[in-house]
């Protein structure tokens, strides 16, 4: 096959590969108007352009070469790289817990993909072994590749098949699930899951990686160890998305799945609990509550797997002046459940309202959730929230805008009667809407005030 | 037969190695051990921000000026041909936690790898291509950014972000032309702090400044050739003028390697001047070693069933227990007795000046297992320590033969394994050659292990940026008006008449360029402002620091003024020690501050007849020419930047002689 010799090249740098008889993974040496280079052919990656040979000189560098400026090209060798990560048979130890680790296209362990120039995982136990040795200290490791997505492609249909894959493991008797998945919609995930997997007697935890496992400083194989420890080890059966606490390499939190989410695009510590406290932290030596009142592990098998979603479902963020237009496409599109993300305590503006009526006349339900993250829906305060109400718009309490689509749409996927859909979106299944906002789920402290700096230099956060 | 002498051993084997010492060396001695040295050469680009974030660059902060730490470990990753590198996966062993301090005003969250790069810094890039059009370099067609590996922690992502610019390009010495491997661009590491045990603790303000690495071919066979080389690479990347200058500006890799021996990189010599005694220690060091290597081997013809014997001293060995394992003890440390089967006589073995084979167990011990010295002792101490222990009693305790050496080793219980495990394996190495590994400097002219020497299984593609293309439209921007080349500006300083001991100092100034710029611009000869800058300009710098305002811009300025208002240039020697204190005061307003006033030559001379009559009362001296000399220190001042002062001499003498 000729992507074979020619991996990643196309127009004219794949002509000039060809005219001089050269392939990816041969030596060559290559005359130009530039001067001579020599080095190894390697492959391009498919989005960059076709006017360059990407070239491995002798010092490791990579360098390219225009193809414009080649006079002449010689292959005098060949010798093809053999990625791939050192496997060791993964020990067993009949005294360590049994762990189920899932991909589904995360980062824990990863190689060099040319295609796209990204990192796609490697993720076998022996793998996982070779690369994260300290595992074997932890926990006996199981590994299923169920997807190899990034975690932007994960949906529901994946949702659903992961559930089925966790309730079978847990009645195999497995101590602990872990699943591997790329960051960005991690928490959609772990909501998701929170709704299909419950009354689960062993911890289920998803793990991931902000920096990918391919850098030395990656967070990935830290975290699969705080991971391990939670699943293995841990007491607490929910599911539980385990990442760093801090940026630096101290502690991991276990944050329960229907709370947490990603805010920030990059850093390590980028989950956060919002409006409570995390469950527990976690480090290699295990788990440190900090809260009380969580599901314990046990030792029967009564999980139960609720596998369901409808994709008719959507979400509307809405901002001032919103054409109500916008609404009426939605609805026109077959959307059967609208989650409004409003501003403030859960408001929209009032030429909004035609289509607030239009829905519930027929039948699509619309559910209030707040841009602020932060906060529950009032909509008594002010009048516009009371009309909302009036015109069938429920409030969702504090459940953030994510949970309350994944929700909705695990709701719609059980039944189609809006009541019942409304009594399922308001009866919390684990902490989607709490009672009480403890004053402590609310802390963004602001740098350059003297005592969040001297807080900051004391304790690496 | 005569009692065995560590410290006899020392010199005789340094004998017959053939050491001498540097000052006493000849080409000859270099032939003889086949010394083959080359150079890495790291100079900081003069950018506002750094290389991939937009955080101010040259900026420098305390120790303890800091807002926030944050800790990492790191693990050795695959490279892209799916090795792992050998250095990576020794560190990987030291276990070390690692803190970055950061300040934020020279920090953000691209330092700390908490963001992904942003796009290179277009100045920096153009400035390292000039440089590498200087070098002759062939230009890359595109610019791919590389990740090299670093596991030491110096930079927080445990990689540098690297590329290639040229490749194979060369540099014109006096009396050689030395072959260039590569110039590269790449982000600056992160200062040290402190490295005690297990923690090493970085600051951040250097960390990501851009800089390049012009990498040459080991091409020099002398220390002399090596110094020379590494002068003229300073003084091309200056010449472009768009470099940092000051302490940690630039700073060599020295590779250094004997016939037979291996490549050995001196990691970050600050100075020039050290290269040539590191470099001529470094090749007596393997050569020490090849011979260590040829006495072990005769010893043991085939050491692949050799091995150490290692057994634990207790605290009930009471016989064994001299002051080191007492206080080792007290630390709450394990002692371990090593015996080193037929190595007599190799622990003594002269190294480098003061060094004994010893020491290589010792450095290793403290970088790779993370043990403070004092990590051991042994059976050949030169100067035994007081309280040293009974080697004879270690010897029977280890069943040991008398053809052998022992070693006694102490540290924490959990750094024991791996402090065995090096003393084995840096034994080992000793039969078979010189270990391959980058070494730390001292001013002594003396190295120390640092870590083994990474190889090409370091690099990986860096997936979070793109490559820049170069297209031919940006190479001839860029080429245009490149700076004279260094060997040529020796050339024209030599035709102009500039004295040879200004010569380096102007072009480690940069400030070759500008003595021919004020030639061409207002007609001051090459020769006076070479001198004026060379000896009154340097003068003045080794006195005092500057007022920061002060740049070398100030002097053209200086030579500009001077030549509108058509004075004298020989006032500039009495402008500049103001203007270097004072630089942001116009130049009408020093040069009155030097007391100069526009005089004409009767002016000047008009007060001659009063000042004799003056001298002929006061008459100091009897001297012939004491009246002249006198009527000249009287009127000098005045005279500097309106009448030469030979000139003036003249008049006055005519003026005497005609009696008025």
């Amino acid at each position: 096959m000729a992507e074979d010799i020619f991996q990643g090249y196309k127009g004219t740098a794949l002509n000039t590969l060809r005219k001089f008889n050269v392939r990816v993974w041969g030596q060559a040496s290559i005359e130009t108007t530039r001067g001579s280079f020599r080095g190894t052919v390697l492959p391009r990656s498919e989005n960059d352009d076709d006017k360059h040979i990407v070239l491995k000189i002798d010092t490791g560098y990579n360098i390219g070469i225009n193809v414009t400026t080649i006079t002449g090209m010689k292959e005098t060798g060949y010798q093809k790289a053999n990625y791939k990560i050192p496997e060791k048979e993964f020990p067993y130890s009949s005294d360590k817990p049994n762990i189920k680790l899932f991909g589904t296209g995360g980062t824990i362990a990863s190689r060099l993909d040319y295609r796209t120039g990204a990192v796609i995982p490697a993720f076998s136990p022996g793998e996982l072994y070779g690369a994260v040795p300290e595992l074997a200290d932890v926990c006996n490791i199981n590994t299923e590749k169920l997807f190899a997505v990034f975690s932007e492609n994960m949906g529901p249909e994946q949702y659903k098949t992961l559930a089925r894959a966790i309730g079978k493991e847990i009645e195999n008797g497995v101590d602990g699930i872990v699943i591997g998945h790329g960051t960005d919609t991690l928490h959609h995930t772990a909501a998701a899951l929170s709704f299909m997997v419950q009354n689960s007697p062993v911890p289920v935890i998803l793990v991931g990686s902000q920096r990918s496992s391919d850098r030395p400083s990656s967070d990935a194989a830290l975290n699969l160890i705080h991971a391990s420890t939670a699943a293995g080890h841990g007491d607490i059966a929910e599911v539980l998305v385990c990442m760093f606490g801090p940026t630096s390499d101290e502690y991991g939190f276990l944050h329960r799945g229907t709370r947490v989410r990603k805010m920030h695009s990059s850093y390590r510590s980028t989950f956060r609990t919002i409006g409570d406290t995390p469950v527990a932290t976690v480090t290699r030596n295990g788990l440190t509550p900090l809260k009380k009142e969580y599901n314990h592990r046990r030792k029967d098998r009564n999980v139960k797997i609720l596998p369901y979603f409808s994709e008719k479902v959507t979400m509307m963020y809405y901002y001032p002046h919103m054409d109500v237009n916008m609404m009426h496409s939605l609805i026109d599109m077959g959307y059967k459940g609208i989650v409004i993300v409003g501003t403030g305590l859960g408001h929209v503006n009032r030429e909004l309202y035609p289509a607030l009526e239009r829905a519930r006349e027929e039948g699509v339900g619309v559910y209030m959730t707040l841009q602020t993250i932060w906060g529950y829906v009032h909509m008594f305060v002010y009048e516009t929230g009371r009309d909302m109400m009036a015109k069938g718009v429920i409030p969702l309490g504090n459940m953030l805008p994510e949970v309350a689509w994944v929700k909705l749409g695990w709701a719609m996927g059980q039944t189609d009667d809006p009541e019942e859909i409304k009594k399922i979106m308001l009866a919390p299944v684990n902490c989607e809407i709490t009672e009480r906002e403890p004053y402590n789920g609310y802390l963004v402290y602001q740098g350059g005030v003297p005592e969040v700096e001297d807080f900051v230099r004391k304790f690496r956060k | 037969m005569e009692k065995f002498s560590p410290a006899k051993n020392y010199i005789k084997t340094r004998k017959s190695i053939g050491y001498v010492e540097r000052k006493k060396a000849t080409p000859a001695d270099y032939r003889r051990i086949g010394f083959k040295s080359g150079l890495e050469v790291h100079q900081q680009l003069l950018t506002g921000s750094k290389l991939f974030c937009r955080c101010p660059a040259g900026i420098y902060h305390d120790h303890n000026d800091y807002d926030a730490e944050v800790i990492r470990h790191m693990r050795p990753t695959l490279s892209e041909l799916g090795i792992y590198d050998g250095t990576a996966l020794m560190e990987f062993r030291t276990r070390k936690e690692i803190t970055y301090r950061i300040n934020n005003q020279t920090a953000c969250t691209y330092e700390v790898d908490d963001t992904p790069p942003f796009p290179i810094d277009r100045e920096a890039l153009a400035i390292a291509l000039r440089i590498s059009l200087m070098c002759n370099l062939n230009i890359v067609g595109e610019v791919h950014i590389t990740r090299k590996q670093y596991l030491d922690g110096s930079i927080p992502t445990g990689f540098q972000r690297s590329a290639i610019l040229g490749v194979e390009g060369y540099i014109q010495l006096k009396k050689k032309r030395v072959r260039l491997i590569q110039l590269s661009i790449e982000e600056d590491s992160c200062r040290e702090i402190s490295d005690v045990g297990h923690k090493r603790l970085y600051k951040t303000d250097r960390l990501g400044m851009p800089l390049i690495e012009t990498v040459t071919y080991p091409d020099m066979e002398t220390p002399d050739e090596l110094a020379e080389a590494a002068e003229y690479i300073r003084f091309l990347n200056r010449s472009s003028g768009l470099v940092r200058t000051g302490m940690g500006a630039a700073r060599e890799d020295v590779n250094v390697s004997c016939e037979g021996g291996s490549r050995v990189e001196i990691k970050g010599v600050a100075r020039n001047s050290w290269i040539p005694e590191l470099s001529h220690n470094e090749a007596f060091r393997q050569y020490a070693l090849l011979n260590i290597r040829s006495l072990l081997q005769s010893r043991v013809p085939d050491h692949s069933g050799w091995q150490i014997k290692s057994k634990e001293i207790g605290y009930t060995d009471t016989s064994l227990h001299s002051q080191p394992v007492r206080d080792a003890f007290d630390n709450g440390f394990r002692v371990i007795a090593i015996n080193l089967p037929l190595c007599h006589g190799i622990l003594s073995h002269f190294t480098q000046p003061g060094k004994i084979f010893a020491d290589e167990l010792s450095d290793r011990l403290k970088v790779i297992a993370c043990i403070e010295k004092p990590n051991m002792t042994h059976s050949e101490e030169p100067e035994p320590r007081q309280g040293a222990p009974d080697f004879k009693a270690v010897s029977r305790f280890l069943d040991a033969g008398k053809d052998d050496a022992q070693v006694v080793l102490w540290g924490p219980g959990e750094d024991i394994p791996t402090a065995v495990e090096t003393i084995e394996e840096r034994m080992k190495l000793a039969f078979e050659s010189v270990p391959n590994e980058t070494r730390k400097s001292f001013a002594d002219g003396t190295t120390m292990f640092e870590r083994v020497l990474p190889g090409r299984d370091r690099m990986y593609p860096d997936t979070d940026s793109p490559p820049i293309p170069l297209t031919d439209d940006n190479i001839a921007e860029l080429s245009k008006d490149l700076p004279v080349e260094i060997a040529e500006r020796f050339r024209q300083m030599e035709k102009w008449g500039i004295p040879s001991d200004t010569h380096r100092y102007l072009l480690s100034r940069n400030l070759v360029e500008m003595t021919e710029k004020i030639a061409v611009d207002f007609g001051f000869s090459h020769k006076f402002t070479g001198c004026f800058l060379g000896h009154t300009l340097r003068n003045l710098e080794g006195k005092r620091q500057p007022h920061k305002n002060f740049s070398y811009k100030k002097i053209y300025g200086l030579f500009g003024f001077l030549a509108t208002k058509k004075l004298d240039p020989a006032l500039a020697k009495t402008m500049l020690p103001v203007i270097y204190d004072n630089p942001d005061m116009e130049f009408v307003s020093v040069l009155s501050s030097t007391g100069f006033k526009k005089k004409s030559t009767d002016e000047l001379l008009a007060p001659v007849d009063f000042l004799y009559e003056k001298f002929l009362e006061i008459r100091i001296s009897e001297r012939d020419t004491a009246v002249t000399d006198w009527l000249m220190g009287q009127i000098r001042r005045q005279a500097v930047g309106n009448i030469s002062l030979a000139n003036l001499s003249e008049r006055i003498n005519k003026k005497i002689s005609n009696g008025f």
